[in-house]
């Protein structure tokens, strides 16, 4: 039983499989985005080998500053990640829950932006300081959206909170994103994956020409390779668990089935990949009224419309 | 709130060449901004003394890579006026060619590193790649993508090939298409008007006060033009100066993608008449009297200014030069303080600031003569005089040693 857990965890649909999966995920990224912009892009396998060089570069510390902090909030965040991953792995993949609902996936998200935060204010560098306090105000906005948003397919389900229940009532009464909420809560969804993945638009804490990578400017080696992984394994679980929650996962029954369940994963990480493409960076301010005046309002809607039944 | 520093520079993403600015910030406010020069000074002044006219305008050519005809037809101007020697026709169109061409470049340079301060890359690389084909022509005419080396004193170093002109026209209407659709692209995206309109106004006002010139102080309204006011080529061609009101970042903006289209418009008046005009490309200048001379030119930046003193050798006894951005970037001053830093940013760099132009000699003395800011020479000394008590016993390097033997 032990042995399941930890196959689960470190080989499939955990650590080894979502870290090199995300990483084919985001050579994708970039090499789209790269044909978009007329550039050629990177070869295939740039994500590894940038991932291999830095755990052998060596890390830097800041001089003065709560070490222990510094270096637990990568790997903290990188837990977090793995659990999450795995829950929505397992779900997505062998249709088994193992114990952990969407209550307890939300929690190891916000410990992700928790940990980041943490990790940048601990090292006093004045672009890291601004950068926390920029995925703050981010986390702060998008946080009651993104749960809104979560809300719609727990109520379509009859109130349950557990992914296997969401997709056995989908199996049963068809796609959530069939329903008007569902496509508002939808929508609102891949705008939310957008901000908690910090990706343009909202890669406000991390803004390379004014605040210089703002969070992770202190960071280095394995450390960094571990804020690189954990955003790259974001790449496969954040969209899945879209999949799951409203577009009824995906079904090994026949080639057909299963094809199509890749293709709703790889429509939502291109539609990520060209708003990333097609926009500039907006203000904080902006993203906190973005967020505050139309998103969650559209996705409160959403809800009330659930519980309509509509 | 608590205020804090936010040091912008030397070296900075935003910034493509070493600058300082010291950023006081409230929370994301931006309340005080100061800047420091002095990162990039080359002498480029004092090295003129020692070279002949002819020279020194290859030498000011260096003194920019992107705008870096401007210069040079500064100082062939400033040289021309000691003598009052007139240019031949046919070099006046080259001129005013290869003066467009360059214009087009730094603007679409511009457009592009706009796009990427604001975190658009896609506008980064299609700006640039509409840069490319018109990098390809100013090969094609003058033999080099960028530093033409095409100015001479009393006309041209190269003629212009007539059989060019088809290969010329189809590019400039491509980009004039795509100019077209850029302006469009621009003023239909809701998220680029909110990032870009309304951000780092500069009033009318302010923008005479600071003596600011070139497209700067175009988009406040402030219309003025050396193309239009004081040509000495550019009387040949018609010049629609482009004014915009606003002097927010959007306008600048508009006023550069408005002004490459005009530059097309200005480009193709020289083509036409190239097939009419024939003739010397140069009045051969023997030697250059005693007397002062200024040139005036319209950079991509703003008003290039050269002053050259000449006491009858062949080389210059006194060479300024007063490049656009050393008035340009004070605008900060009134146009950044109490917006956003993310903001901010985008202002500093919406007055499309070149430090290695604007970099000369720069000394601050106080009422007892004291000067003020740490020398880097002492600096650097100081730091050499460390390093080298590390590493030899006696302070002193073999080296040194031998010479003082």
């Amino acid at each position: 039983m032990i042995f399941k857990y930890l196959f689960y965890l470190l080989i499939f649909p955990g650590f080894l499989f979502v870290s090199v999966f995300g990483m084919i995920v985001g050579w994708v990224d970039r090499k789209v985005s790269a044909r978009v912009q007329f550039r050629v892009g990177p070869p295939f396998f740039q994500n590894f080998y940038d991932i291999f060089k830095l755990w052998g570069k060596e890390v830097i510390l800041v001089k003065n500053s709560p070490y222990f902090i510094f270096v637990i909030a990568p790997i903290i965040a990188f837990a977090s990640v793995l659990i999450t991953s795995t829950l929505v792995g397992t779900a997505f993949f062998f249709n088994l829950g193992i114990g952990g609902d969407l209550i307890f996936i939300i929690y190891l998200m916000i410990i992700y932006s928790v940990a980041l935060i943490l990790g940048a204010s601990s090292t006093g560098n004045i672009y890291s300081s601004i950068g926390a306090g920029r995925e703050m105000k981010l986390l702060l906005s998008d946080e009651l959206a993104f749960i809104l948003v979560i809300l719609v397919p727990i109520i379509h389900a009859g109130y349950k909170i557990d992914l296997i229940q969401i997709l056995d009532y989908q199996q049963v009464n068809g796609m959530i994103i069939g329903s008007a909420s569902g496509i508002i809560a939808f929508i609102v969804g891949i705008i939310c994956l957008q901000a908690k993945m910090a990706m343009v638009p909202f890669d406000i804490p991390e803004a390379e020409t004014e605040i210089i990578e703002g969070t992770l400017i202190e960071y280095s080696g394995p450390l960094l390779a571990f804020w690189k992984l954990s955003h790259f394994m974001m790449y496969v679980f954040m969209p899945l668990l879209l999949v799951i929650l409203f577009w009824g996962g995906i079904s090994f029954a026949s080639i057909g089935s299963i094809i199509a369940g890749v293709l709703k994963y790889l429509l939502i990480v291109v539609i990520m990949i060209l708003i990333k493409n097609t926009n500039p960076r907006v203000r904080i301010d902006t993203a906190i009224i973005f967020f505050w005046k139309y998103a969650s309002p559209l996705a409160l809607i959403a809800v009330i419309l659930a519980i309509l039944g509509a | 709130m608590s205020k804090c520093r936010i040091p912008l520079g030397p070296f900075h993403p935003l910034l493509e060449e070493a600058e300082f600015f010291n950023i006081k910030v409230e929370g994301e406010k931006v309340v005080d901004i100061e800047m420091e020069t002095g990162w990039m000074h080359r002498g480029h002044e004092k090295i003129s003394e020692t070279r002949t006219f002819t020279q020194s305008i290859f030498l000011v050519e260096r003194i920019c890579g992107i705008c870096s005809t401007s210069h040079p037809f500064a100082c062939v101007n400033a040289i021309e006026d000691i003598d009052n020697v007139e240019i031949p026709e046919r070099a006046k169109y080259i001129r005013v060619l290869i003066g467009e061409l360059e214009r087009i470049h730094s603007h679409l340079l511009w457009v592009g590193l706009a796009g990427h301060f604001i975190g658009y890359d896609t506008l980064w690389m299609w700006a640039w790649k509409y840069r490319e084909p018109i990098l390809q022509l100013s090969e094609k005419i003058t033999g080099n993508r960028n530093h033409y080396a095409m100015m001479r004193v009393g006309g041209v170093g190269r003629d212009f090939d007539n059989s060019l002109i088809p290969e010329i026209n189809p590019v400039l209407d491509m980009l004039e298409k795509k100019m077209v659709m850029l302006a469009g692209a621009v003023n239909d995206d809701p998220v680029l008007k909110s990032r870009l309109k309304g951000v780092g106004i500069l009033t009318k006002e302010d923008a005479i006060n600071y003596c600011a010139n070139g497209p700067t102080a175009r988009a406040s309204g402030y219309d003025i033009d050396v193309r239009r006011d004081d040509p000495t080529a550019y009387e040949v061609v018609d010049v629609k100066v482009i004014v915009t009101q606003n002097g927010d970042v959007f306008d600048k903006a508009v006023v550069r993608v408005l002004e490459i289209i005009e530059s097309c418009h200005i480009i193709k008046q020289c083509l036409k008449a190239f097939e009419k005009v024939q003739g010397p490309i140069i009045n051969k200048v023997k030697e250059i009297s005693p007397g002062e001379g200024i040139g005036r030119y319209e950079a991509p930046r703003g008003e290039v200014f050269h002053y050259i003193r000449s006491d009858g050798t062949n080389r210059p006894v006194r060479h300024k030069v007063r490049a656009p951005s050393f008035s340009n970037i004070p605008t900060y001053k009134a146009s950044c303080i109490g917006i956003p830093l993310a903001d901010a940013l985008i202002t500093l760099a919406s007055v499309d600031p070149c430090y290695c132009c604007t970099e000369r000699s720069l000394k601050v003395f106080d009422t007892k003569g004291r000067r003020l800011e740490e020398s880097l020479l002492k600096l650097s000394r100081e730091k050499t005089k460390k390093i080298r008590k590390n590493f030899y016993a006696d302070g002193v390097s073999p080296l040194e040693r031998i010479f003082e033997l």
